[in-house]
């Protein structure tokens, strides 16, 4: 029993028998940590090394409360405070902290494909936290796994992803793992902010009013405008924003039926959710959150016996 | 194949396994019983209903403990996790863990490593269906068995359930 590949580079590469049993072992994972002791010995002859080239505070905790109920030994790295500020390339910082005995890398990277061309290079198994605007996996994952216990489950279910679309590796992830799951996707959002051949590409309903697509989904995935990755002006204003595409209560109430909310965090309140939608009994943005450490810790299990096999 | 249990066999050995249990175990409120993943919940549901049927009425403490993560041959083969359900304190119950097969030793070895991440228990009992005996690699002996065989390594002992493979039978595989 193990997954299909040797790294967590996307969902892209993942079948959906991979993706089956990392929410399976997950939710196994779940229960452990409902536990007196929240911790079990698996990993304990591991050496994972958090690399993030790219500021973060859920994933990079998550990530390390998963490699530490799992019982790794953790190395954290930020750029910021490393010899990357003194010019060397990332394939050298890489190998100088592998040839220290490291197992496995944890990479955020502000380069998409980032960890792609680490895993042609270098024998540890790589789990890609986030690659510029291509994928964030364990985001998909968790998103899945959360959906999966608010609806029951994933096939036939309707999820609509909402915002920043063409910025999201979020979404991305979303979109490849639900479709290979035969959950139904819309995404919605100003036109600047959809990828013209979306419909095509990704094979997804595309929707540029937010009402009707809240009327359609069962689950409405909720994306952050992400202006640090926009060097042009995609629409005008935060406030023009959150009056077409912000969800409110007024909204929500509007339906004629009960929707899940969810959104990866960080939240702009005000712009795309409204605060008594986000701590709402119809969010499950902490569950997502609680989510996170289970499903790392499936993926983690998963993949550490990359280097034997 | 050489059959080690009939279906008749296998229900009275599972009522005596019950009644030896309660022996041991008056005070039930003190008790509670522990079945491993993945096969040895079969045994421990039969021995919980045929306990239950003794003393109706009264509370059994009956949980499932799963051990994958706590194996020691992780880094040779990764096996698929099973629920594990322990709704209640263990702090200082009396815990008796129930197996279909003991053999080697070394998934008792892994269960009671897990059990005591749920709290300290005031006393472990090992209950197993068929003893391979003389074959153990960890210091681990059952405090009620079902019937003890002797068995070499090229052989398996399968244990049928009803719930699981259509019919209840132990038999001895030779490879």
């Amino acid at each position: 029993m193990q997954l299909s590949t040797r790294h967590l580079l996307g969902i892209k590469d993942l079948s959906p028998n991979d993706i089956s049993l990392i929410l399976q072992t997950a939710e196994q994972f779940k229960e452990v940590l409902q536990r007196p002791v929240k911790k079990v010995p698996s990993l304990r002859d591991i050496v994972v090394v958090n690399l993030f080239f790219e500021n973060s505070t859920r994933t990079r905790i998550s990530f390390e409360l998963a490699e530490k109920r799992l019982s790794a030994d953790t190395v954290n790295f930020t750029a910021s405070a490393s010899s990357v500020s003194k010019g060397e390339t990332l394939l050298d910082t890489v190998n100088n902290i592998l040839s220290m005995k490291v197992d496995m890398v944890v990479m955020r990277h502000s380069a998409s494909g980032a960890p792609h061309f680490l895993a042609q290079h270098i024998p540890a198994a790589i789990i890609n936290a986030g690659d510029g605007i291509n994928e964030h996996p364990t985001q998909g994952l968790l998103d899945a796994l959360s959906i999966k216990q608010a609806t029951g489950g994933l096939e036939g279910k309707k999820v609509a992803i909402i915002g920043d679309i063409m910025h999201s590796r979020v979404a991305l992830s979303n979109i490849y793992l639900l479709n290979k799951m035969g959950a139904k996707v819309t995404v919605c959002g100003p036109p600047t902010l959809i990828p013209k051949y979306i419909r095509e590409a990704l094979n997804v309903e595309v929707s540029y009013d937010l009402k009707e697509t809240l009327e359609w989904c069962d689950v409405a995935n909720v994306l952050r405008i992400q202006l640090e990755r926009q060097n042009q002006v995609l629409f005008s204003s935060l406030r023009e924003y959150n009056l077409a595409y912000g969800i409110s209560r007024k909204l929500l109430d509007s339906l004629h039926k009960k929707i899940v909310i969810m959104h990866p965090g960080p939240i702009n309140r005000g712009v795309e959710l409204d605060s008594d939608v986000a701590d709402s009994k119809q969010s499950i943005i902490l569950q997502q959150v609680e989510n996170g450490v289970a499903v790392r810790m499936a993926v983690l299990y998963l993949l550490s016996n990359s280097n034997n096999n | 194949m050489k059959s080690i249990l009939t279906e008749s066999q296998l229900a009275i050995t599972i009522k005596r396994l019950a009644h030896q249990i309660l022996e041991n175990n008056s005070e039930l409120a003190n008790t509670v019983l522990i079945g491993l993943q993945p096969r040895g919940i079969y045994l421990s549901d039969q021995l919980v209903d045929a306990i239950r049927k003794e003393f109706p009425g009264t509370q059994v403490h009956y949980g499932k403990l799963d051990i994958t993560f706590y194996r020691d041959d992780i880094r040779k083969e990764l096996h698929i996790a099973n629920q594990t359900d322990i709704p209640f304190s263990i702090e200082g119950k009396r815990v008796v863990l129930i197996d279909d097969v003991l053999y080697t030793g070394r998934t008792i070895r892994a269960a009671l490593d897990a059990l005591l991440d749920f709290g300290r228990p005031e006393k472990v009992e090992l209950c197993v269906l068929i003893d391979r005996r003389f074959s153990r690699q960890f210091p681990i002996q059952p405090d009620y068995v079902g019937k003890a065989i002797d068995s070499i390594v090229s052989q398996r002992v399968k244990v049928y359930w009803k719930k699981k493979d259509g019919r209840e039978e132990v038999a001895l595989l030779d490879y």
